[in-house]
């Protein structure tokens, strides 16, 4: 890596978020690009690259009237759209394309137009499917008890990530869910699947989000705050969660994050804000400890401590995560959407003097992971 | 109101060439694993090489179907085809290789299933073609549970 090359120009959401039953999944895409556009100052024509994960690319540059000559339909879960930017980066250094619009959508609550979705391969079929498994709430907690087993995770110390969680959705006028809850109330809500209560599952709606990249020299002639990609970080591990190496670590986790920092050329204590993709109450502990910020099985008392919790050290999932935000489907995007706010300081819950920000995903059942570092510091 | 349960509901998989010879096995009351001949590794699900060296040269075995409980959650959303509330796990064989299945003949509580807990092999048809690999707790363990 030559330093960064790659700048954030244009990030919104959909201008609703909740549940919209008005809206197909297309036209979500459609509201995020072009509220995407004019935070950037341009128009559709100013485009030459497009990716997109969920819904085909193809259907969705058809609908925006796109002509690219740059396409990742790269599609592994929530994390895709990490992988895009990384993916991004790498086609604007090579020359391929000079603008690049990265959108995701979902009508994951009200599911209107809904893109048909397999949670299975054909391998997760045969040895996964009938025994069971019905979607991620029966598969993403699987490893959990193993890790408790091995490490001395509590019960407590899960719930308690919901409980900080919350407490970050409150300073936050968009999250679904705002008020304060206990320890206590996340333990006796409704059990889901054992471990793993209600208030431990993210939320299921409807929304979207778009970035627009561009190359870094050109940051500084957008009307935001230029929010430069300092480095980044992809892998895949298995489709089958039963079949993960380390039901105590990720391992598409541990490559995407070491690359990630690595040419970022960061180490932890340049970290002052942090995005783990939470689509379960264990996803933070795993996604700390793999990316070295805690010990094997020490991210439970770090949580607890409240490192991540407002005025800590490591302000983590600052918008109310996937737990308390919102969750559509594919949560990558609003993850790296808090990333760049806190980066331009408009976020509602603002980290005063941050300058590095981290968004790690998680693609299906800990089956993939992409990984970007964020800086407001110009290269 | 208890929803109705269908156990035809089940999703029964569907065997490709190159995992024909499991299902072929658990219809004949066989757990077979594959065994890399070249690095020796046992692995799983099945393929015709070895995911650890990629040799082709593999082997496939029975094996006793003991293993222990790996980890396991406990769905207590709805199921067409199983009663809830109901385990998913994972068992670790005795081999190293781990597969998902369900616990049977054994409560579906945290109580009664015990990460590390011993237990065995028990095959169910659920179609002319297809047998399902389940595991109970091992039986020398629940007479000592019953005694005790
Ligand atoms: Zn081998």
């Amino acid at each position: 890596m030559s330093g960064p090359t790659l700048a954030v120009v244009g990030a919104a959401e959909t201008t609703q978020m909740g549940v919209i039953t008005d809206t197909s999944e297309l036209q979500l895409h459609a509201d995020a690009a072009f509220n995407a556009l004019a935070d950037a100052g341009l128009t559709i024509k100013d485009i030459d690259g497009f990716a997109t994960a969920g819904e085909r690319p193809t259907d969705v540059a058809h609908y925006l009237g796109l002509e690219p000559r740059w396409v990742d339909g790269t599609s592994v879960g929530g994390c895709s759209f990490m992988i895009h930017v990384r993916h991004a980066a790498a086609a604007i250094a090579a020359g391929l394309c000079t603008t690049v619009l990265i959108t995701h959508a979902e009508s994951g609550k009200s599911r209107v137009g809904k893109a048909p979705q397999a949670f299975t391969s054909a391998l997760s079929g045969q040895f996964e499917r009938p025994f069971g498994v019905t979607g991620p709430p029966t598969m993403f907690g699987l490893p959990v008890l193993r890790h408790m087993q091995d490490t001395g995770l509590t019960h407590e110390q899960m719930a308690n990530v919901a409980v900080v969680q919350r407490e970050w959705a409150g300073m936050n006028p968009r999250a679904t869910f705002r008020d304060p809850i206990t320890v206590e109330d996340v333990l006796s809500s409704r059990m889901i699947a054992y471990p793993f209560h209600l208030l431990e599952c993210c939320l299921v709606t409807d929304g979207g989000g778009a970035l627009i990249v561009t190359s870094a020299d050109r940051a500084k002639d957008f009307p935001t705050t230029p929010v430069y990609v300092l480095g980044h970080g992809e892998s895949v591990e298995t489709p089958m969660v039963s079949q993960m190496k380390n039901f105590s670590s990720s391992q598409a986790f541990r490559i995407a994050g070491a690359d990630a920092f690595a040419s970022a050329e960061i180490t932890h204590a340049d970290v002052d804000h942090l995005m783990v993709y939470d689509a379960f109450a264990h996803l933070p502990l795993y996604g700390l400890e793999d990316l070295g910020f805690c010990g094997r099985g020490e991210a439970g008392d770090f949580v607890w401590e409240r490192n991540t919790a407002p005025g800590g050290s490591l302000p983590m999932n600052t918008n109310g995560g996937g737990l308390s935000y919102m969750h559509s489907g594919m949560y990558g995007m609003y993850a790296m959407q808090e990333s760049v706010r806190q980066m331009r300081g408009t976020a509602p819950a603002q980290i005063d003097g941050a300058e590095v920000s981290v968004s790690l995903g998680v693609g299906g059942m800990f089956g993939a992971s992409g990984c970007v570092v964020f800086s407001n510091v110009a290269p | 109101m208890t929803p109705t349960v269908d156990r035809t509901k089940r999703p029964l998989p569907r065997p490709t060439p190159e995992t024909q010879h499991f299902w072929d096995g658990t219809r004949n009351g066989q757990l077979l694993i594959q065994r890399c001949d070249a690095c020796g590794d046992a692995y799983f699900p099945p393929r015709p090489f070895c995911p650890a060296c990629s040799s082709q040269d593999v082997s496939v075995e029975q094996v006793s179907g003991r293993g222990t409980l790996y980890s396991y959650l406990i769905n207590h959303t709805r199921h067409p085809g199983i009663a809830s509330p109901y385990a998913i796990a994972v068992v670790e064989l005795d081999v190293g290789v781990r597969m998902m299945s369900n616990i049977v003949n054994c409560e579906q509580t945290p109580e009664a299933l015990v990460i590390d807990m011993p237990v065995e092999v028990v095959f169910e048809a659920f179609s002319d073609e297809i047998t399902l690999a389940f595991f109970q707790p091992s039986t020398a363990d629940v007479e000592t549970a019953v005694q005790s």
